[in-house]
């Protein structure tokens, strides 16, 4: 493998990475995969209406408030972020 | 196993809703969305919502937008779903059909987090419109249109902003500068990298105005502010020279008027005075009604309460933003304001409404404002209101609706011929039990007894022009009697009918005689009351009689055929005789061309069991032109005309057709194409309609010609949108029938049946099930059927609501507080008075107003012994101390000292997050008394953790209670426990039995196959599935295979391979050996996944079962969204050959109308397997002519053998 090609394979994950959110890398944490992961789970469950309305009638709630609170859900989805160790 | 799936009923919910003029035209119709089917709805001129189209999309749709270009008088419907695609539609009005405009793709499929679709926003104006993701992507589509008028659409400008969460999008309305769209928005980057968690304290959502400079054609941010944190929905404010133009911020207990260059105006949203403190009032749905000097915005929250927003605005300056409670309906997912003066309100979750404004909330009320806006220490000062009767508002339809359906059984309790369907339904104060039964729903205007058994009845009229008939004749074994229609029905004697004998026929004869023949003649009545009678030769009796407006054949015994017809005085001549070769059965005219003298076609049933149609044109009249043999001795023959339609909302184009219909003795209705000119017969179907042979009348169904046959049930055939269908009516047996037209009644039936007449009406067509409702108090969550005594028991439990006894507490103290004017409000006297008569006449009734909410751990549940024969609740236990029911089973233990008991899971304050690890669960063992109508507890277990699902297996109870599975015998003071499994992954939701063989249901990680061997007293797993499966229902389908479906809308089967199976069974220990060899802690053997179907909704209940008498079983499922669907397996290789290649070229020629493709739809989560799409297939009849030859080309058939195997596979499962 020639460096030039590395080098093209790793711009072309940058690539992926600028256009879709949530691409991993390979120095991915824990907590960033998870954040990833629930936060595509919370906007799955506010695209697919008769999931939301399934979580509503669990929790005895309105639809539209059980969207609002999976939307601010999103912003903390796995609390706050570890301390970073290189620092 | 191949499986063809069909929805019986479609989804019911509503997922949103847009109302504008898409016919073109004066009239508004409303757009709806239930998941996967686009509606396009209408309000009739009696104020009842009509569906005008319907069209299932495979795929799902999340929003819906309508713009209309400048000047045009039509809107377009723009629709975001999870196809990676725009899609902009336009109705058809000629066709019926929604015709795609444009579809433009620009991402990945799927509801996913950055790809757009969730959000639609439009310019007011028509020029532009942006479609958003949840996160990040924001694309906006230039609209515009070409040389020839139409619409155009640009490619996408990107508006997108990474770490960016968007609650809401909307057009801002600027009149014809640049097109504006704002957007709430909340940075989430800086919050990701803080540990201290002071930037996420800090993030603030902003109000973003992005500007579409058509100009530059680019896209930029123009405009972003801070905005209060809890806002959630953005209205559009009309701008130019309708108003001040900005938008209204609906935030949690805020409504704020925003406008780049304008200072916030912002009033709080009144609370309900029994709001606990902790809960914020958040606005669901909005409308906004414009009219030419004024416009105001009606506001939903989430409890259900509508408010009506007004701008106090000069120019461009906005001075006063005012609340004012409206009304409270239920809580809505979209509310449409039409111009005629009506508000639909799309429910979340029950039957959506039809309202009729009475007033504009223009007299005072609870008001909060701008100006009176009090900030203390605490935050703005709330204001307070109490929800009072509808006052502004009047419902005039309701559309009904099964959302959610909670749990169905399909069961035959009420002895009919077909089972009836019983489903849990709603939530909270809008539960219901609903019984379903396949057939349209009749109302019935009139039974009336007789002296004695009729056996026909006829209705007339005086003349040919007469929109009401005159008379309603019955015939009795040896009378005949005469009753005439006015005002009442009573019988006369001098309408000039012999009443001492028997009749075989009655009817108008010419322009303006009546005719009767009874067995020894003919009775020609001339309108001037002379009367002409024709008498038998010889001792012959008329057996059977065919007629129609100019044309009379008789069937005399011996098989002589006598033909007359009425010349142009209206005299009845004799015109021609046949000798056929023995006694005939039944005889039918078609019924007079418009236009025509004559009608060509005699139909002749005999009793070789063959049909036979002759013509009665002079040149060969009474000669046979073709011959058909049945399976049976025809009972009766009817013609019905299918008049030809040009499309419009008679669905697609067909030409005119005539069928022949023939009852057969063995209750087959065979149904055959007659060639309108040369009178052969072909394209046959038969369907099996009961047990008695039917008899078939005319009658007319919405102006068009119907077919009424009577067999054990009774059955209507008519065309609906362009489809024949054959469907029964909810109705007793009839003997006999005749349409019935009256002022009262301008298209009822008349019927006789037993000694009593019947006059009843055919509401809704087009409806596969009608309902029965019986209320409910909390969410019903699952039932039993107490086998014996056939009584319901149903679980119902709600969470964050008060029991029955403190709401009673409440209403009363808030009647007494209403009484000294507590409310918080300048406008007390006002509501002191409305407070007063409400406390006399109506109590608010919870089912509008929803119950009080109480704080979040609080639970209420009930226990509810239902007799549905009767619809009564015989027994209803409230459980005490914040326990609520989840489980319930009916069980025989062994010692059969109590007979049938009743077990019943609950738990005690119910948490679902964060998780409590010790929830104290309860199992109640109930005995039932006074002949099963009434429980008596006989003890209650406590266990530790919640009993998600109890079964009887070999007279002991097992439970599964959190990851246990445990085997519980009866004892004297509690249950004991006998046997234990811990090694379930998470929590047991379903429990069945067969044999020695346990199949229990994971809630995360579908199905494990157990095994109890008596003699070690060991239960373990033997089997499980190799795929993670959210299970929300199960159902054992036979020894190796168990159906089941999970939260994402995935119906599957899994089987234990044949061979391990016998070896396991063959096993002396039952494959212990091998459990614990068992691999990675997973079972040591798995089961295969036989069958695989996206449905694209939550299931949530499946059952096996057969809807047709002595027809073969079903896998039955209801959803979320209220539909109900059934997967029925093929039994013949040809079939599947056949469907599949049908849905393969469905799938090619049609693609779904959103966008989505319909295989990667099936196979959203995982690939499709062995199920074919009925759904898509029954698609192939709204195609056009040319494609349905092209496909049946294809498949080396015609399209009509097409379209009768479709039939025929419908029929198999309903």
């Amino acid at each position: 493998v020639q460096a030039s090609d590395r080098f093209n394979i790793n711009s072309q994950l940058e690539h992926l990475q600028a256009k879709y959110v949530g691409t991993g890398h390979a120095d991915l944490s824990r907590f960033e995969w998870t954040v990833n992961i629930q936060r595509d789970s919370y906007a799955s469950y506010i695209g697919h209406y008769p999931m939301l309305s399934y979580f509503a009638i669990a929790e005895n709630e309105s639809i539209g408030r059980e969207r609002y609170n999976f939307m601010q859900k999103m912003l903390l989805p796995c609390g706050l972020p570890p301390e970073r160790e290189d620092e | 196993m191949y499986l063809y799936s069909l929805t019986l009923q479609q989804a019911t919910g509503i997922i949103c809703a847009i109302n504008g003029n898409f016919s073109g035209g004066k009239t508004q119709e409303i757009a709806v969305a239930r998941g996967k089917i686009l509606d396009l709805l209408r309000p009739d001129e009696n104020g009842k919502i009509q569906t005008i189209h319907s069209v299932e999309v495979f795929g799902a749709i999340r929003s819906l937008a309508q713009f209309r270009l400048t000047g045009a008088q039509k809107d377009y419907i723009v629709v975001g779903s999870d196809s990676g695609r725009i899609v902009i539609l336009e109705y058809n009005k000629e066709k019926n059909v929604f015709d795609k405009v444009h579809q433009e793709t620009f991402g990945k499929s799927g509801c996913r987090r950055i790809v757009p679709g969730q959000y639609l926003a439009v310019d007011p104006k028509g020029r532009a419109v942006m479609i958003g993701a949840c996160e990040k992507q924001k694309l906006v589509y230039v609209l515009n249109r070409d040389t020839t008028a139409r619409l155009t659409i640009s490619s996408p400008l990107e508006a997108h902003k990474s770490h960016t969460i968007c609650y809401s999008l909307c057009g801002v309305d600027c009149g014809f500068d640049n097109p504006i769209f704002a957007a709430i928005e909340l940075d989430y980057s800086e919050a990701d990298q803080d540990p201290t968690g002071q930037a996420a304290s800090e993030a603030q959502k902003h109000l973003t105005f992005y500007e579409l400079d058509l100009g530059l054609n680019h896209v930029s941010r123009k405009w972003s502010e801070p905005v209060d944190n809890g806002a959630n929905m953005l209205v559009t404010v009309p701008g130019g020279a309708d108003g001040p133009s900005g938008v209204l911020v609906c935030a949690e207990n805020f409504v704020i008027y925003k406008n780049q260059g304008h200072p916030d105006v912002r009033a709080v949203i009144p609370r309900r005075t029994d709001l606990p403190a902790e809960r914020g009032v958040l606005v669901v749905s909005a409308a906004v009604h414009k009219q030419k000097a004024m416009f105001f915005f009606l506001i939903q929250t989430e409890y259900g309460d509508v408010f009506k927003v007004t701008l106090d605005h000069d120019g461009d300056h906005v001075s006063e933003l005012k609340i004012k409670y409206f009304d409270t309906i239920p809580v809505a997912s979209s509310i449409c304001v039409l111009k005629l003066g009506f508000l639909f309100s799309a429910s979340e979750f029950g039957n959506h409404g039809l309202y009729q404004f009475q007033a504009i909330g223009e007299e005072p009320d609870v008001e909060s404002s701008s100006s009176n806006l009090m900030e203390t220490e605490e935050g703005f000062q709330p204001v307070f209101f109490q929800p009072r009767r509808l006052k502004n508002l009047v419902r005039i339809d309701q559309v009904e609706s099964l959302m959610p359906l909670m749990d169905m059984k399909v069961l035959n309790l009420f002895e009919e011929e077909t089972p009836q369907i019983f489903s849990l339904c709603g939530r909270g104060p809008r539960s219901s039990l609903r019984i379903l039964r396949p057939g349209l729903a009749i109302t019935e205007m009139a039974v009336s007894q007789l002296p004695g058994q009729p056996s026909a009845v006829w209705t007339v009229k005086k003349n040919v022009s007469d929109e009401f008939d005159a008379y309603i004749v019955v015939s009795f074994t040896n009378a005949t009697l005469v009753l005439s229609i006015g005002e009442t029905v009573e019988e006369v004697n001098d309408s000039g009918f012999l009443d001492t004998t028997p009749s075989l026929a009655v009817s108008l004869i010419g322009d303006d005689s009546l005719m009767q023949v009874h067995p020894n003649g003919i009775r020609h009545i001339r309108e001037d009351g002379r009367i002409n009678e024709w008498r038998t030769p010889g001792k012959r009796s008329i057996v059977k009689v065919g007629y129609n407006r100019l044309q009379v054949v008789i069937a005399l015994s011996g098989g002589e055929l006598i033909y007359f017809e009425a010349d142009m005085t209206g005299q009845l001549m004799e015109v021609e005789k046949h000798e056929m070769s023995g006694d005939l059965a039944c005889l039918d005219i078609a019924p007079v061309p418009e236009g025509r003298q004559r009608s060509r076609f005699l139909a002749v049933g005999s009793y070789d069991n063959t049909v036979r149609i002759l013509s009665l044109d002079p040149d060969d009249c009474l000669q046979i032109l073709s011959v058909q043999s049945v399976s049976s001795a025809p009972e009766s023959l009817l013609f019905l005309e299918v008049q030809a339609s040009i499309g419009g909302e008679d669905g697609a184009d067909h030409p005119a057709n005539l069928f022949l219909n023939s009852g057969l003795q063995n209750g087959v209705l065979f149904r055959t194409v007659v060639d309108m000119v040369t009178g052969q017969l072909s394209d046959s179907r038969s369907r099996f309609l009961g047990l008695k042979p039917p008899k078939l009348f005319s009658i007319s169904v919405r102006g068009r010609s119907a077919m009424l046959c009577l067999s054990s049930r009774p059955w209507l055939g008519y065309i609906h949108r362009g489809h024949f269908h054959l469907t029964p009516l909810s109705y007793e047996t009839l003997e006999f029938a005749a349409p019935f037209s009256s002022d009262q009644c301008a298209e009822g039936v008349v019927s006789v049946a037993g000694d009593a007449l019947r006059i009843f009406m055919i509401d809704r067509l087009g409806e596969t099930f009608n309902e029965t409702v019986v209320p409910l108090r909390y969410t019903p969550r699952k039932f039993v059927l107490q086998p014996k005594r056939k009584l319901l028991v149903i679980i119902e439990s709600d969470q964050g609501a008060f029991t029955a006894e403190e709401r009673e507490a409440a209403r009363k103290e808030c009647f007494e507080a209403g009484g000294v004017g507590e409310n918080g409000n300048g406008n007390a006297d006002q509501m002191e008075n409305g407070a007063d008569d409400e406390d006399k006449e109506d109590p608010l009734s919870d089912e509008q107003y929803g119950y009080p909410k109480a704080e979040s751990e609080k639970w209420v549940s009930c226990i509810r012994v239902l007799d549905p024969k009767t619809a009564t609740t015989t027994c209803l236990l409230e459980l005490q101390d914040n326990e609520a029911a989840y489980s319930v089973c009916t069980v025989n233990f062994h010692d059969k000292e109590y007979g049938t008991l009743l077990a019943v899971g609950t738990v005690k304050g119910m948490q679902f997050w964060p998780k409590k690890n010790l929830v104290t669960g309860f199992i109640h063992i109930y005995r039932f008394v006074e002949e099963g109508k009434s429980l008596e507890l006989l003890h209650k277990t406590q266990v530790e953790g919640v009993p998600l699902a109890l079964c009887q297996f070999q007279g002991r109870l097992l439970a599964g209670i959190g990851p246990v599975l445990r085997l519980y015998d009866l004892g004297k003071k509690r249950l004991l426990r006998k046997c234990e499994n811990k090694l379930f992954p998470n929590t047991i939701i379903s429990i069945q039995t067969y044999r020695d063989r346990i199949y229990v249901g994971d809630i995360q990680e579908s199905f494990h196959y157990c095994k109890y061997r008596r003699d070690e007293n060991q239960l373990y797993i033997f089997a499980d599935d190799c795929v993670p499966r959210w299970l929300t229902a199960s159902h054992h389908v036979d020894f190796d295979t168990m159906a089941g479906a999970d939260k994402f809308g995935n119906v599957y089967f899994v089987r234990l391979p044949q061979d391990l199976s016998e070896e396991i069974e063959e096993d002396p220990t039952g494959g212990k050996i091998k459990w614990e060899q068992g691999k990675l802690n997973g079972a040591p053997n798995k089961v295969d996944e036989i069958v695989q179907f996206h449905v694209g909704d939550v299931v949530t209940c499946l059952q096996k079962a057969s809807m047709i008498p002595g027809g073969s079983e079903s896998i039955m499922y209801g959803t979320v969204m209220g539909s109900i669907g059934a997967l029925h397996a093929f039994t013949s290789r040809d079939d599947v050959d056949f469907f599949s290649h049908l849905e393969m070229h469905m799938r090619q020629e049609y693609p779904p109308l959103c966008g989505r493709d319909h295989m990667a739809y099936r196979s959203a989560y995982f690939p499709v397997k062995d199920v074919i799409d009925g759904d898509l297939c029954e698609q192939f009849p709204t195609l056009p002519m040319d494609l349905q030859r092209k496909i049946a080309d294809e498949l080396d058939r015609t399209p009509a053998e097409i379209l009768k195997k479709l039939e025929d596979a419908r029929n198999k499962i309903i």
